[in-house]
């Protein structure tokens, strides 16, 4: 298992036949393979792409799997490429000693994905954090308000389309 | 779990019971015991929480958008900024995180030097903790005790980085240069005392009735609720679950060096400080090991690349001048890649998260700090308690505005 986050592994294919006995791949692949739609392993980190619609239930899978912990989320805005946002989401396992990295990708410019929060409290303010400076929805948040910028705030700052410096 | 959390107050319904006799009140942003400029709105029944909810942001700076316009060795100067009590944790959480983008092998002796700087930011911060939990509970004094050890530990930054509290000295590839000569018997004398200066405050706390009467069974929390909620570090272990990313994951190699992680079942607010405490113990433990089989060799890696060469190179030989000058007006390409790199600070777990897209600038670069997570559980732990006990709580997980704004 350890051995296998060693070597640089590039696509679904390659990981699910190098890692098949990994705690999260395997998860994953009993409870929806096709909802997997990508895989990397790369500087010791694995990645493992989900379809957005089944990414709550994907993270139900791995928790099931041992990884207890959610750690961080967060979004990266790729303009002008298409799909335009990706959503990484950290889960760590306190059993395992391990991480593992979700991602999700959503497109447009006022996308929605479904919240983990109902299922991971502790994202709560991470993903009211997203949408405060990504303008990315998610369905289901209890309490999906702006949290670092004012609430009148025009914009979401994080993307790569709202200037660094000088008027917007 | 409270179904409420996450709910502003002034938006909802009441809460169950006699609503027309609540009163929400406003603490904060300008509380004095709120660490900065926190600010929560309380939903009180009496003197009784019913509910809390913290509002923040009147410290966001942008941060995060700041680092895409700058280089990969610009970003360094602002990590400091973040979380400003334990700056050498975030200098070396996010030299890992691009370290390991580039795929970068750190001279031993300047993994060991890391680990020494870190655990002397953990007592840094955790000094502070202690002084300032203890006077919003209403003990002046320890606050003078433990700001005249930090006082030593900022000289000893200043003599090692030029600067007390922005240190800057971890960066990518090391750290700056090599230590003053006489830094390391400094740290010595230093840890020779700091026992006894622990056993001091301890004496002026551990036995203190009022002290104990205002945090024993005050602010508790199940260990899965914490950890459900995204608390981590010494919160997290006060309430029995035993986890620390120095021992469980390490990095830095800090699987050369032996320290005990300190658990507490208790789950309260004493469980907390005393978790602290021993860990300040712990952190003594590792800085005498760091010191004592400190290795010899370099403090850089060999990539000219990316590293500054050091000065006189600079200036007698032209390779060096021109690697010098392609880093500091071109910077360093860095591969693509996606990296998330945790490390265990003094707050609890610490995360950079860097993406590269090959230019020399980091395309996205989200800092996870640990106050912003464990601020969700505050409601948890406050609920059912008297207004007073806020205070008690919010000094107990330790938290750090800038860390939480960013």
């Amino acid at each position: 298992m350890a051995e296998a986050l060693n070597t640089q592994l590039e696509g679904r294919q390659a990981v699910v036949d190098a890692m098949a006995d990994h705690a999260a791949v395997r998860a994953i692949l009993q409870w929806n393979a096709a909802a997997l739609t990508d895989a990397q392993v790369d500087r010791g980190e694995l990645s493992l792409t989900i379809t957005p619609d089944q990414l709550v239930a994907a993270t139900e899978a791995i928790r099931a799997a041992g990884y207890n912990y959610f750690e961080d989320m967060t979004a990266v805005d790729w303009f002008p490429s298409s799909p335009r946002f990706q959503l990484s989401y950290h889960f760590v396992s306190h059993a395992l000693k391990e991480r593992i990295r979700l991602r999700a990708f959503v497109d447009g410019e006022s996308p929605t994905i479904a919240s983990v929060t109902p299922a991971w409290p502790a994202a709560n303010y991470f993903e009211r954090e997203v949408f405060d400076l990504f303008g990315i929805r998610f369905d289901g948040h209890p309490n999906l308000r702006r949290i670092l910028m004012p609430d009148e705030w025009q914009g979401y700052p994080l993307r790569k389309d709202y200037p660094v410096e000088g008027y917007r | 779990m409270p179904e409420t959390i996450g709910t502003p107050i002034l938006a909802a319904p009441p809460a169950t019971g006699s609503a027309e006799q609540h009163m929400v009140i406003n603490m904060g942003p300008q509380h004095p015991a709120t660490h900065g400029v926190l600010r929560l709105v309380l939903e009180l029944d009496g003197e009784i929480i019913v509910r809390l909810y913290p509002e923040i942001g009147y410290l966001h700076t942008g941060i995060e958008k700041t680092c895409e316009a700058k280089f990969y060795q610009q970003v360094v100067p602002l990590t400091d900024r973040v979380n400003y009590l334990d700056p050498l944790a975030n200098n070396l959480c996010y030299a890992l995180a691009v370290e390991k983008l580039l795929q970068l092998e750190i001279p031993e002796k300047g993994q060991w030097l890391r680990v020494l700087l870190a655990e002397l930011s953990r007592l840094n911060s955790h000094l502070i903790w202690l002084g300032t939990h203890a006077m919003d509970i209403g003990a002046l004094t320890v606050f003078l005790y433990t700001f005249r050890e930090r006082e030593e530990i900022l000289r000893m930054f200043e003599a090692l980085a030029g600067q007390r509290m922005m240190t800057s000295y971890i960066r990518v590839g090391g750290v700056t240069m090599e230590p003053p000569l006489d830094f390391f018997s400094r740290v010595q004398q230093f840890i020779d005392i700091l026992p006894e200066k622990i056993d001091e405050y301890s004496n002026l706390l551990t036995g203190n009735p009022i002290f104990r009467n205002r945090l024993i069974g005050v602010g508790i929390i199940s260990g899965a609720d914490a950890a459900a909620l995204g608390v981590s570090g010494p919160p997290l272990r006060a309430s029995g679950v035993d986890f620390d990313l120095r021992r469980d994951m390490p990095y830095s190699s800090y699987e050369k060096f032996q320290f005990n992680v300190p658990v507490s079942t208790a789950s309260d607010c004493w469980a907390r400080y005393e978790v602290r405490m021993l860990e300040m113990r712990e952190s003594i433990k590792i800085i005498q090991q760091a010191l004592d089989g400190m290795p010899t060799g370099p403090v850089k890696a060999d990539a000219p690349k990316v590293v500054l060469p050091d000065r006189e190179k600079m200036k007698t030989q032209m390779e060096a001048l021109i690697h010098h000058f392609k880093i500091v007006t071109e910077g360093f390409n860095v591969p693509k890649g996606e990296v998330y790199q945790g490390i265990e600070c003094g707050h609890g777990q610490m995360g950079y998260h860097v993406v590269s897209d090959g230019s020399a600038k980091p395309y996205r670069v989200h800092m996870r700090y640990p106050s912003f997570a464990t601020l969700q559980a505050l409601e948890a732990m406050c609920k059912g308690r008297m207004i007073a006990d806020v205070v008690a709580v919010i000094g107990s997980i330790d938290i750090v505005l800038g860390e939480i704004d960013r």
